[in-house]
C-alpha cells in the first residue's frame, strides 16, 4: 500500500509538473515533448490502478500517434522558433486576470465536489457490468465492447473515417505545373498508339521525335 | 495519507484539468499549444473516468474512456488540419494576429 502511494505521488507529481510546462514552455516544440511526458505518467497511474488496456491503448495512441502529429504539425509550419512571451504582450494582456479568476473559480468548485460528494449505498450493487476478477482487463473490456457498444463502437469508427476525410480534404492542393500519374490514360493506351513499325532504310537512320 | 482513495485521482484530473483551462485562457502564443490544452482537458476527463470505474467496480468507464480516445484522436487530425490550411492563407498561427472575427 505504501509503494502504491509512493508512486501515485510520483507519477502525478510528474504529470502535474509536465502539464503545467506544456503550457508555459516557450518552445513549441518542447510543448510537445512535455505532452507525451504527460500521457506516459497517466498511462502508468492507469496501469497501476488496473486498467491496462487503456494504459497501453493510451501509450499507442497519444505517444504514438498524435504527439507524433503534433511534432510533424509544428515542424513542418516552422513556429517552434517564434519568440513566444506568456505575459509579455503588450497588446491583449487585459483578460489574463479574469481568466485566472475563472480557473481559480472552476478549480475550488472541482475540488469541492471531490472532496463533498457520497455514495448512495446500493450504488456497488446498481452497476450492469462489472469488473471480474477472474478475466483479464482487456478480454472483459472486449467483452462489452463486442456486445453491449457495438453500435457505439461501430460509430466511433465512421467519427473516424469522417475525420480522416475531413483532414485530407482540407490540406489537399492542386498545384499546378505538377506531371501526375493518370492510371486512366496508362491503361487505356492502345497498341497502335504506343508502337509503330518504321521502314528504315539502309545508312540512313530514323527521327524519333516527330 | 498513503492510503490511496478515489479522491487523490479525482483532484488529480481536477488539477489537470484546470492547467488545461488556465492554457486556454492564457494563451499567447501558436494556436498549436491550445490544441495540446483541449488534449489535457480530455485527458482529465480520462482520468475521472477511469477511476470511477475502477472504485466503483462498473466497466462502463473504461468503455467510454476508449470512444473519448477515439474522439480526441479525430478532433487532433482535423484541428491539426485546420492550422495547416490556416497557415498556408494567413502566414501566421499566432493567437494575437489570428483577428479577423474582431474578438
Amino acid at each position: 500500500m505504501v509503494a502504491h502511494a509512493v508512486f501515485f505521488y510520483l507519477f502525478s507529481f510528474i504529470a502535474i509538473v509536465s502539464a503545467i510546462m506544456v503550457t508555459v514552455a516557450r518552445n513549441t516544440v518542447h510543448s510537445v515533448f512535455f505532452l507525451i511526458l504527460d500521457f506516459i505518467s497517466i498511462s502508468c497511474l492507469f496501469i497501476m490502478i488496473g486498467a491496462e488496456f487503456l494504459g497501453m491503448i493510451m501509450l499507442i495512441v497519444y505517444v504514438g500517434a498524435v504527439a507524433v502529429l503534433f511534432l510533424f504539425v509544428v515542424m513542418m509550419l516552422n513556429v517552434a522558433q517564434q519568440k513566444n512571451q506568456w505575459f509579455a504582450s503588450t497588446k491583449s494582456s487585459s483578460h489574463i486576470p479574469i481568466g485566472l479568476l475563472v480557473s481559480l473559480i472552476i478549480f475550488f468548485e472541482l475540488i469541492i465536489v471531490v472532496g463533498g460528494w457520497k455514495y448512495k449505498p446500493d450504488l456497488l450493487n446498481s452497476s450492469t457490468i462489472t469488473i471480474s476478477e477472474t478475466t483479464t482487463n482487456t478480454h472483459s473490456l472486449g467483452n462489452v465492447l463486442y456486445t453491449d457498444y457495438i453500435h457505439l463502437f461501430q460509430l466511433s469508427g465512421m467519427i473516424l473515417l469522417v475525420a480522416m476525410i475531413g483532414a485530407i480534404v482540407l490540406t489537399f492542393r492542386e498545384r499546378s505545373g505538377v506531371k501526375r500519374q493518370s492510371y486512366f490514360q496508362q491503361i487505356s493506351r492502345e497498341k497502335n498508339d504506343g508502337v509503330e513499325v518504321v521502314d528504315v532504310k539502309s545508312n540512313k537512320g530514323v527521327k524519333i521525335d516527330v | 495519507m498513503f492510503e490511496i482513495g478515489l479522491g487523490h485521482y479525482l483532484t488529480l484530473g481536477a488539477i489537470i484539468f484546470t492547467i488545461g483551462l488556465i492554457g486556454i485562457f492564457l494563451n499567447r502564443k501558436n494556436v498549436i499549444v491550445l490544441l495540446m490544452s483541449i488534449e489535457l482537458i480530455l485527458l482529465a476527463v480520462n482520468i475521472n473516468l477511469v477511476s470511477f470505474s475502477i472504485f466503483i467496480n462498473d466497466l462502463s468507464g473504461q468503455i467510454f474512456t476508449l470512444f473519448i480516445l477515439t474522439v480526441a484522436a479525430a478532433e487532433a487530425a482535423i484541428g491539426l488540419a485546420i492550422i495547416v490550411v490556416y497557415f498556408r492563407n494567413a502566414g501566421t498561427i499566432r493567437v494575437e494576429e489570428i483577428e479577423k472575427l474582431k474578438g
